[in-house]
């Protein structure tokens, strides 16, 4: 068996301490409506990378809150070196500014009104360029595997996912968690069926109150009002039946196999909200739909995601790599350029979920140390703003 | 190791399996592992059940919860035979 105790990764150890496994210069939008000049600005600045989205404009209240902490989030994300912040307005382009800064990397912010387009990505391409030159001499150094934040969320699942690839992250969170790591699971509605464990798998009980909290909010304030038959067909999807499973309950029970055996949680938090209780695992409210929860958990500063799948879900995500892991042998016949870790062994039974585990920590070292997830080499950069509801 | 499983059983309690392998015909003599304790048995299938899809491990009723990871995970609203297949046409929610 693998020895987890003093794996080191070269990565990029950030101003604020925390350690970074890509080193992006992003070309940030406050707004949908600032895309355009985001994208001119990273066409412009070779090695640069906009992050166009469909929001931020005419939000207020929590919903407004939760489209701030999610572009801050992202800017302060440790994969990311430097960045621009191009907003229709000033004063909702400081904020996000201000709050990428307080992590101390470089940030500047930029406004269309009264400049115009052109203008804008003049300006916006000469500090971008110099950011590049900047972050591209920027050194990796030996850091422990501890340092980095791993989170996890299944998807396109079926009923090998519960038995192979889910286990495998398990397995992988028993063996780091204890090593120092920060994890994260989520996917409130997905936990419907198994919320009786899930509350119990809580380090102390306020954190499992935290969570039946969040997990009841969501039933009673988005799913009853709402619901057909089977979350109106969405749970389990089209193709979670495909792939053979029936119920809700039976998806909740083996995504529930991805947080291990022994591994507990400490605290529930919001949506794209920082872990503040020092290193172990934590629930996330986030939605169980692939982008919108990574986005969510990037947002919330973690810089490796891995992605149980059975079906075969091919979502990326712009600033974190997403390692795909599946153990169904049809998946890996038919679209295995999707796959990074091949566990069809533990259906077989040649490998064990032991096994299986440390082949997920051993790539997520590689991952780390800088090797192209298939996500990231397929160009999978999705980034979906989760909206709480509709704009005034 | 030798043979292949084609059905895989999470807990000792549960009442169906989980097909494994690709292309499963109708009469095959199935080799069915638990993965809680590795222990096997021998069951016939039915019909051709694709990979992921459950098949039953007993008769099942109208009305019969259906346990896997030995939890609850629905009910039926039809039945199955021993080797027969469980799917949404006959294994519903309680929940809604």
């Amino acid at each position: 068996m693998l020895d987890a105790t003093n794996m080191t990764v070269n990565a990029w150890r950030r101003e604020n301490g925390r350690v970074g496994v890509r080193n992006h210069v992003l070309i940030l939008p406050v707004d949908d409506i600032s895309n355009a000049a985001c994208e001119a600005v990273a066409n412009n600045v070779k090695g640069t990378m906009a992050i166009p989205h469909a929001y931020g404009r005419l939000q207020f209240g929590e919903d407004l809150d939760l489209h701030f902490r999610t572009i801050i989030g992202t800017g302060a994300n440790p994969n990311v070196a430097a960045v621009i912040v191009i907003g229709i307005e000033p004063e909702w382009t400081k904020v996000i500014v201000d709050g990428i800064a307080k992590t101390g990397k470089p940030v500047e912010g930029f406004s269309i009104e009264q400049k115009g387009d052109f203008e804008t990505i003049r300006q916006a391409s000469w500090k971008a360029k110099e950011f590049l030159h900047w972050s591209t001499e920027l050194q990796k150094e030996v850091c422990p595997m501890s340092d980095l934040w791993v989170s996890t969320k299944c998807g396109e699942s079926d009923t090998t996912t519960g038995l192979s690839s889910c286990p495998t992250v398990g397995n992988m969170y028993d063996k780091l968690l204890p090593e120092g790591i920060y994890g994260c699971f989520g996917e409130t509605s997905e936990i419907t069926g198994a919320e009786h464990i899930c509350v119990k798998r809580a380090t102390t009980p306020e954190a499992g109150e935290k969570f039946m909290k969040i997990f009841q909010a969501y039933q009673d304030e988005v799913i009853e009002p709402f619901k057909t038959s089977d979350l109106s067909d969405s749970q389990p999807t089209k193709g979670n039946i495909l792939g053979g499973l029936s119920t809700i309950e039976e998806k909740a029970l083996g995504n529930l196999e991805k947080i291990g055996r022994s591994s507990t949680y400490i605290d529930a938090i919001g949506p794209a909200e920082s872990p503040d209780k020092g290193p172990g695992l934590y629930f996330m409210d986030t939605s169980s739909a692939a982008a919108e929860c990574v986005t969510l958990m990037a947002a919330g500063g973690y810089v490796i995601h891995t992605f149980p799948t059975g079906q075969g879900n091919v979502v990326g995500n712009p600033i974190v790599p997403v390692i795909k892991i599946s153990g169904n042998p049809r998946t890996l016949r038919t679209m295995s350029e999707h796959i990074d870790v091949d566990v069809t062994g533990v259906l077989s039974r040649t490998m064990t979920i032991s096994d299986a585990g440390d082949a997920l920590i051993e790539m997520i070292r590689r991952t780390a140390n800088g090797r192209a997830t298939a996500a990231e080499a397929l160009g999978h950069r999705e980034f979906s703003m989760t909206k709480l509801y509709r704009s005034a | 190791m030798g043979e292949k499983p084609h059905l895989l059983v999470h807990d000792k309690a549960d009442n169906v399996g989980v097909v494994v392998v690709e292309e499963l015909t109708a009469g095959t003599n199935m080799l069915c592992v638990v993965t809680e304790d590795d222990s096997d048995f021998r069951l016939t299938v039915k019909a051709d059940i694709p990979i992921g899809h459950k098949v039953a491990l007993k008769d099942l009723a109208v009305g019969d919860t259906i346990l896997k990871y030995g939890e609850d995970i629905g009910k039926m609203i039809g039945p199955a035979e021993t080797g027969g297949h469980v799917h949404t046409q006959n294994l519903k929610t309680k929940r809604w």
